[in-house]
């Protein structure tokens, strides 16, 4: 199975409160990079998808596509330390970047690589958009799943059982590939993902905090020397003309007041009663 | 003149409230710029619900009868078709609209402002006010395509009330995709609780994941909950360590919430969950930890043990309540 996974490097979605605006930009200074976790879950996925865990062994292949700045090859290279195959870098700057010029230019590495499937996150933890995905599987006429807890494949993605979180309850459905699908919260729980291949009896651990499994010294060294292709949007062919244009950015007004600690229920009734007014 | 097609959504042949946050944008628009608006009700049983749209000033109701579990590559072909001659097209930001909505921009490659808290219109044109950043920047937008393709946030989009009167019915022809066959759906499960839904409730009482079990959310949040008529929600951790499902989520990835009153119970309050809650009026939390993040947005802050608090907390309010 061939899976494209696209992911974008953002500003530590931990720290997203120390971002900074100065009219139309958004500055992100003394801030880490790092992968979209969105895209990281995705990532993950992918891995699952393509190995036979039990043995440790790769039975498919992950390609990567970052479009950003050239810094973008880090993210890209995390991945492969990860043990995804090969990287794409799609050179662009996000003045150049909304969702619709991103399916554009996803859409060209799709007919170029043929995957079987294209997974993403759903959304980018900075943008918070929720549309590329989606736009890009229109673009190519394939199938879209957002919101993907449970994947399902015997066939190499040819066939697929999927179930995704919507507001009013679980989704399971039948695919057929190729198709693009964004993940949830809920894909990395154990026994989520099952490929035909790791044997039904392995179980993946929990990952904790964490948004995808953690790389070893040797695996980052590996992930240095696979291949990475650099090109631009341009040389894909793709015309850079966002269809929306961002006028300003404002921090949002802080909460007023103080917090008011108390010790003990009878108080926080009280203030619940007289002060706020809310019982 | 901006003309406004509100895409209705349905689940189990009933309109979804979120339908009328849609209504709300489109009644603001329309009348700021001398246009009007029109719902189209697609889906199973889109004709019986049409009713149920009448009565809030639209020029039209089109329904587009498909039948079936919802996939948005069965319904964006028509959304599309007949959304074409609209300036705006408009869904609730649920996962539905966020599902359905950017399909249907693709097919007219319009742009999108998703999931946007205000709309305003500066010399006839539009201007969206969205939240990024999980709610940390507030960004000003405006879309270039003649077509405009637009969600809206139901927590900051009050629902639109009755204005009498009927609005003509109309059916619209369902345009087919091949891609759709390439999809089935074998079922929803819709979860259906007697509470008020989490997206519309005065009071939200949510618990994380220090209530360490699916069975003190039954035994200890939820007599707080029942207690206050509130609705039920949880931190990302308590969903993912299995104590309630999915759907009550509040969050970046969740749903996105602002009652009057908001109760974090045992939720240390990571920025992704800050993201769905600090639009509430007054803001509760109980936690033993007075340092933890979720102090930023707290009014109140009771520092205790949530397992003494809560229940001391359920009978103070059956008492005040009378």
């Amino acid at each position: 199975m061939k899976i494209l996974v696209p992911i974008k490097r953002v500003a530590d979605p931990a720290n997203a409160n120390k971002v900074k605006v100065s009219g139309a930009t958004v500055t992100h200074d003394g801030l880490e990079w790092v992968m979209n976790p969105f895209d990281e879950w995705a990532l993950e996925t992918a891995l699952r998808l393509t190995e036979n865990a039990a043995d440790k062994t790769r039975v498919g292949e992950i390609v990567i596509v970052s479009i950003g700045p050239k810094e973008a090859v880090e993210t890209i290279r995390e991945a492969l330390g990860k043990g995804a195959e090969r990287g794409i870098l799609v050179e662009g700057t996000d003045a150049e970047l909304d969702s619709h010029v991103v399916a554009q230019v996803l859409a060209k590495i799709v007919e170029k690589e043929k995957p079987d499937l294209v997974l993403m996150g759903k959304q980018s933890a900075d943008g918070d958009s929720n549309v590329a995905g989606t736009k890009l599987a229109e673009t190519l006429d394939w199938p879209i799943l957002n919101y993907v807890s449970h994947i399902e494949t015997a066939d190499d993605g040819k066939t697929l059982t999927i179930k995704r979180e919507l507001d009013v309850g679980v989704q399971t459905l039948k695919v057929t590939g190729p198709a693009v699908l964004t993940v949830s919260d809920r894909i990395l729980k154990p026994g989520t993902v099952k490929n035909g291949v790791t044997p039904a009896s392995f179980e993946y651990g929990d990952l904790g905090d964490l948004n995808s499994r953690l790389s070893n010294l040797k695996n980052i060294m590996a992930g240095r020397k696979k291949p990475l292709d650099e090109t631009t949007i341009a040389a894909l062919g793709v015309e850079p003309k966002r269809v929306d244009s961002y006028v300003g950015f404002k921090l949002p007004a802080g909460r007023s007041g103080n917090t008011t600690y108390l010790a003990t229920v009878d108080e926080l009734v009280s203030k619940l009663q007289t002060e706020a007014k809310v019982l | 003149m901006t003309d406004v097609l509100v895409v209705a959504e349905l689940s189990l042949g009933k309109i979804r409230k979120t339908t009328l946050s849609a209504i709300a944008f489109a009644k603001t628009v329309a009348e700021g710029t001398s246009g009007e608006f029109d719902v189209l009700v697609i889906g199973d049983g889109a004709e019986d619900a049409a009713d149920e749209v009448t009565g809030f000033g639209a020029r039209k109701i089109l329904t587009a009868a498909i039948e079936g579990d919802y996939r948005c590559e069965a319904y964006a072909p028509t959304v599309a078709e007949v959304g074409k001659e609209y300036g705006v097209l408009v869904a609730c930001a649920s996962t539905y609209g966020k599902d359905l909505m950017p399909r249907v921009a693709a097919k007219l490659g319009a742009g999108v402002a998703s999931d946007i808290s205000k709309v305003a219109i500066e010399g006839g044109e539009l201007v969206y006010t969205r939240p990024m950043y999980a709610g940390n920047v507030i960004g000003t937008l405006k879309v270039t395509t003649d077509v405009q393709v637009v969600t809206v946030r139901q927590s900051e989009f009050e629902p639109a009330a009755e204005s009498g009167g009927s609005s003509d019915t109309e059916e619209v022809d369902v345009v087919e995709a091949d891609v759709a066959s390439r999809v089935q759906s074998l079922g929803i499960e819709v979860v259906q609780s007697e509470r008020p839904d989490l997206s519309e409730a005065d009071v939200v009482v949510s618990g994380g994941r220090s209530l360490k079990s699916a069975e003190n959310f039954e035994k200890v949040l939820e007599p707080l909950v029942d207690a206050l008529g509130a609705a039920m929600g949880a931190s990302r951790a308590a969903v993912d360590a299995g104590y309630v499902p999915n759907e009550l989520q509040v969050g970046q990835t969740g749903k996105v919430v602002a009652p009057k009153l908001y109760v974090a119970v045992g939720i240390s309050g990571a920025i992704q969950h800050l993201a769905g809650m600090k639009g509430s009026k007054v803001i509760v939390a109980i936690n033993k930890d007075k340092e933890a993040p979720i102090a930023q947005v707290a009014d109140y802050f009771l520092v205790a043990d949530l397992f003494d608090a809560v229940p001391a907390l359920t009978t103070a309010v059956k008492k005040a309540k009378g």
